[in-house]
């Protein structure tokens, strides 16, 4: 009942801005389905290279999402639990790809795995593998910029998460292990699906570390940001369509995810 | 509400002072300009394609020079991006395009081609990969990277190769000139189709290779004084200077053609 008063009274020096702030967010939104071209939707969606695009944005941002999983909790779980040297500068250094132009991270990537880089010169003498222009190097960038995402949000939910209860198993017999499989996940599962999410939306978003590690071709590296900028240089309106597309599957599985997983409180 | 217009007419204060700025800022430039007698210029605001980067901002050094008091504003960007910039009421005077169909998007007539363009084969310096002809790219064993077919120069590789009446086999379509040089400059790829400006732009860092189907696909860049330039005489004097004596000797050192 007292929230409910409070967010009566509440004053215009918040309300103002954050109207401002509401309608700048949404407004270029409301544009682009304004200028949409719905007359030749249809026939502009039919073209193969759409289902290709979104096919493989759909694939490459879930593979990265997963690999951020595998390798982003644990280090979420270090960063936020554990005493070792060089904890705060590691931690400082997750933050990187977040402030960093994607484009630099891209090239950053290059360096390191391309060719010719530090370590994928050895990657192709000794095994044959390449990563850039090919369908892993675009999860390989876009797991890079989305890995921070999901790595604050875990290691927030784990910092707000009472480390008694761990403690509290530890004395019941159970092993680090097992406390952290059966205690400390399930209490902030719902911190990483949030992590998750955030993590996904950021991958299949992303374009600039793509295009500039992995290249652009359709089929194997272009996914819908991609096909979205190409699109622009000569049909501003197949750009439009494109948007839309990729506009309408993320916010669908956003909400689709929201109801199942963060509960519709969160 | 009444917070919400006091707001809006704030925003529309500032936005107020924004335009009569400009007026102001130029308003200062005229000690430089009641000097030179001949031409007070101004303010010129400049749109060039990518490729001409380096050759229209030494072009703009020089009309600087030349017409004390002006100042040439350059925005470089792929021509397309930048036809889009000026028919959505972007404050441009004049306008250098990279293709002819560009120019069209912004003006039916007017425009005159200033210089032209030709592909080359950007390679490893030292030519590793022994390529000599555009058949040599259609190899499996070649890495080759094209531009996208959406950009001027990737259309034009694309009527190279059929000239050839080749298949090319490309690992990636990139979004520009400069990201397909980079590609070759990284080790990436074995070779690339990339302007022959772009190939003497770095100085040596990878090697040109000529091939004959390149004239079936030659660029012609058109510059225009736009009709709807603030500074009418300012984009007319910077057309000029670069179509005259001067312009010309900076884009053909560049490795620019004559039209």
């Amino acid at each position: 009942m007292r929230v409910a008063r409070r967010t009566r009274t509440a004053p215009g020096v918040l309300v103002v801005p954050a109207v401002v702030g509401l309608l700048f967010l949404v407004l270029p939104l409301t544009g682009m389905v304004i200028r949409a071209p719905w007359s030749t939707l249809v026939s502009r969606l039919a073209s193969a290279e759409v289902g290709e695009a979104l096919r493989l944005s759909l694939i490459c941002a879930t593979t990265a999402t997963a690999i951020c999983l595998v390798l982003g909790v644990p280090l979420a779980w270090v960063l936020a639990r554990t005493t070792i040297p060089g904890r705060r500068f590691a931690r400082a250094l997750v933050t990187v790809p977040l402030v960093l132009p994607p484009v630099v991270g891209g090239v950053a990537l290059l360096l390191v795995f391309g060719r010719r880089g530090v370590i994928g010169q050895y990657l192709d003498s000794w095994f044959g593998i390449t990563l850039p222009f090919t369908t892993a190097g675009v999860v390989v960038a876009e797991a890079f910029v989305a890995m921070p995402f999901l790595i604050i949000a875990v290691e927030g939910a784990l910092r707000g998460a009472d480390p008694r209860f761990e403690e509290a198993a530890a004395t019941l017999g159970a092993s680090r292990w097992t406390a952290f499989r059966r205690v400390t996940l399930p209490t902030v599962a719902p911190g990483i699906a949030a992590g998750a999410v955030l993590c996904w939306a950021r991958a299949l978003g992303e374009f600039g570390a793509t295009i500039t590690f992995a290249g652009n071709f359709p089929g194997t590296t272009q996914t819908m940001p991609l096909a979205v900028y190409l699109a622009l240089e000569q049909d501003p309106d197949s750009a439009t369509v494109l948007s839309l597309v990729l506009l309408a599957v993320s916010v669908a599985i956003l909400v689709s995810l929201r109801e199942k997983w963060i509960g519709p409180s969160a | 509400m009444r917070k919400l217009a006091i707001a809006l007419a704030a925003a529309l204060v500032l936005t107020g002072c924004g335009g009569t700025d400009q007026p102001a800022s130029g308003g200062s430039t005229p000690t430089g300009t009641s000097t030179s007698a001949a031409t007070p210029v101004g303010d010129v605001t400049v749109f060039a394609a990518a490729s001409l980067t380096e050759t229209f901002t030494q072009i703009g050094k020089d009309f600087e020079a030349a017409h004390p008091g002006s100042h040439v504003k350059l925005n470089f960007a792929g021509s397309s991006a930048l036809a889009r910039q000026i028919n959505q009421g972007a404050p441009a005077d004049v306008f250098a395009s990279a293709a002819p169909a560009n120019m069209q998007q912004v003006a039916q007539s007017g425009s005159t081609v200033f210089v032209r363009n030709k592909l080359q084969i950007a390679v490893a310096k030292g030519n590793p990969k022994k390529i000599t002809s555009l058949a040599d790219l259609a190899k499996p064993d070649v890495k080759l990277a094209l531009c996208a077919e959406q950009v001027p120069c990737g259309a034009a590789s694309k009527k190279a190769f059929q000239a050839a009446n080749l298949t090319p086999k490309p690992v990636t379509l990139e979004q520009d000139v400069k990201a397909t040089l980079t590609k070759v400059k990284l080790g990436e790829v074995d070779a690339a189709l990339v302007y022959q400006t772009d190939v003497s732009s770095t100085k040596g860092d990878v090697d040109g290779v000529t091939f004959p189907e390149a004239d079936k696909a030659i660029n012609d860049y058109p510059i225009i004084a736009l009709p709807k330039a603030t500074n009418a005489a300012g984009a007319k004097a910077f057309v000029d200077y670069v179509l005259s004596g001067k312009g010309k000797a900076v884009l053909s050192a560049a490795g620019f053609d004559s039209p």
